[in-house]
């Protein structure tokens, strides 16, 4: 499912399991919101946290095979569909509330509620050499919801969302630099999973105040934020 | 604190001194004054240019005088009087009827970048200085009209998470290429030289104050009911 690794301050989340394409269903969603969970419990001041994942893919989507395999009816299948879309809506607020900076190290393909998870990230890194960025739902006729929406509207500016979303564009890691959705790209898996936990590092360097940063980043997402039923809290102890 | 100035249907907004130029209430008070004066001597044509001497645009809020409370909580108390206060000066610049020029010739941090975005443009130095906001590092969050302002003037919301959520200090050509400044110059004569230009360029126009400033406050919508300003219907239309 997945794992958590604590490497000095630089928490390193990594998907694992048998799936080869990393698909969220609620055992996963659950067991990264329960790692998210350790990880503020044990977060002190210069914490982050990078993603990782191995393989051909990052994160290819939901997994409709789980909806269709414990489904015994297309009623069912709607309520298991349901179902995942409010895991994966917790699991956007996890680590939106997560007091620290965060990084996905995209090694590979990332589709859909793949893009979603890391876009849930401050930071995006891709592979240059290999995987395409897609949001596939427009392809296949599925819509997309409000709150995946909203993230997008929070994150990505301009025709770059319209491309994204209204246009189903493959992005390759180059493009994905341009269109200012990832901050670098790295060549090989190992390029790129290097690059997450330097850059994890260099943020964790400069001590900000998890609570601070936390405040911060939702005023940057108000209308996702309001979505999610994020408060706002009071100030911490500023650095007179 | 403020001098102002007029050459021409220019008006010249300066922090004298070589100091951080840190704002508390009593230069509030000034830039509210003086402001004031603008908007009632206020032709079209007129246009604004805020600028500063020495080393430094503005520091932002004055944390020193914040700390003389003496307590942690009494800092924490005055500086969120000065945040409140503060919203003022940016309601002032907002609904100014004329265009407005914020001339950097040194570094604009925290509130002073805040002051310097409330403008129409910024011009700045490319060979020294920095735009940097400078909360997350000191431990303080984003008041909510700051938060508005940025949405509203920065288009791209990597550079909003850049400027915000990263503390990043931004040089001259990198804020001309991220959008967030008009023009970059090297060196403070060149930078003022520019501003004027450009002052004198809008000033032909002769743009109906009024009208200018509810246009610009059509713009920035969030910040304007932030900063507690309403929506006026003109008419007189230069037909």
């Amino acid at each position: 499912m997945c794992s958590l690794e604590k490497r000095g301050n630089l928490f390193i989340l990594t998907l694992t399991g048998q799936s080869v394409e990393h698909r969220l269903n609620p055992h996963l969603i659950t067991s990264i919101i329960a790692a998210l969970s350790q990880a503020k419990a044990q977060s002190s001041r210069g914490s982050a946290l990078v993603t990782v994942s191995h393989g051909k893919f990052f994160c290819n989507g939901i997994d409709l095979d789980w909806v269709n395999a414990v489904a015994r009816s297309n009623q069912e299948a709607q309520q298991h569909f349901d179902h995942l879309y409010h895991s994966l809506k917790r699991l956007v607020l996890a680590f939106i509330s997560l007091p620290m900076p965060t990084v996905a190290a995209v090694n590979g393909h990332v589709a859909a509620a793949g893009v979603v998870l890391a876009l849930c990230h401050d930071y995006v890194i891709m592979r240059r050499d290999r995987g395409v960025l897609y949001m596939s739902e427009l392809d296949k006729g599925i819509g997309i919801p409000e709150v995946f929406m909203a993230l997008f509207r929070a994150k990505i500016s301009g025709s770059t969302r319209r491309d994204i979303l209204l246009r189903g564009l493959k992005i390759k890691g180059e493009e994905a630099l341009k269109m200012g959705i990832a901050e670098a790209v790295h060549d090989g898996e190992e390029g790129v999973t290097d690059a997450g936990t330097e850059m994890g590092d260099e943020l964790a360097k400069r001590k900000w105040d998890g609570e601070v940063y936390v405040e911060i980043r939702k005023g940057l997402y108000p209308e996702l934020c309001g979505m999610l039923g994020m408060t706002s809290n009071v100030t911490a102890t500023p650095k007179l | 604190m403020c001098t102002l100035d007029k050459r021409g249907s220019l008006f010249f907004l300066t922090f004298t001194g070589d100091d951080q130029h840190r704002i508390n209430p009593n230069v509030i008070g000034n830039l509210l004054s003086h402001l004031s004066q603008v908007k009632a001597q206020a032709t079209p044509g007129s246009v604004l240019i805020t600028q500063a001497q020495g080393k430094f645009f503005s520091n932002g809020f004055d944390l020193d005088w914040a700390q003389a409370a003496g307590s942690k909580q009494g800092a924490s108390e005055r500086l969120r009087h000065m945040v409140v206060l503060f919203k003022s000066v940016v309601a002032s610049l907002l609904s100014l009827p004329m265009p407005t020029i914020a001339s950097l010739t040194g570094h604009a941090a925290a509130g002073g970048f805040v002051l310097a975005l409330s403008h129409d443009y910024i011009i700045m130095r490319r060979d020294r200085g920095v735009l940097y906001m400078s909360e997350v590092d000191l431990w303080l969050t984003i008041p909510g009209y700051v938060n508005a302002l940025f949405r509203e003037k920065i288009g791209d919301a990597s550079v909003r998470r850049d400027v915000l959520l990263r503390g990043l200090k931004m040089k001259g050509d990198e804020a001309v290429k991220r959008g967030v400044v008009e023009a970059a110059y090297d060196g403070e004569e060149e930078v003022r030289e520019a501003s004027v230009r450009m002052a004198e360029e809008l000033g032909k126009r002769k743009w109906d104050g009024e009208v200018y400033a509810e246009i610009r406050k059509g713009l920035f919508p969030q910040l304007s009911a932030m900063v507690g300003l309403g929506h006026k219907k003109i008419a007189n239309p230069r037909l």
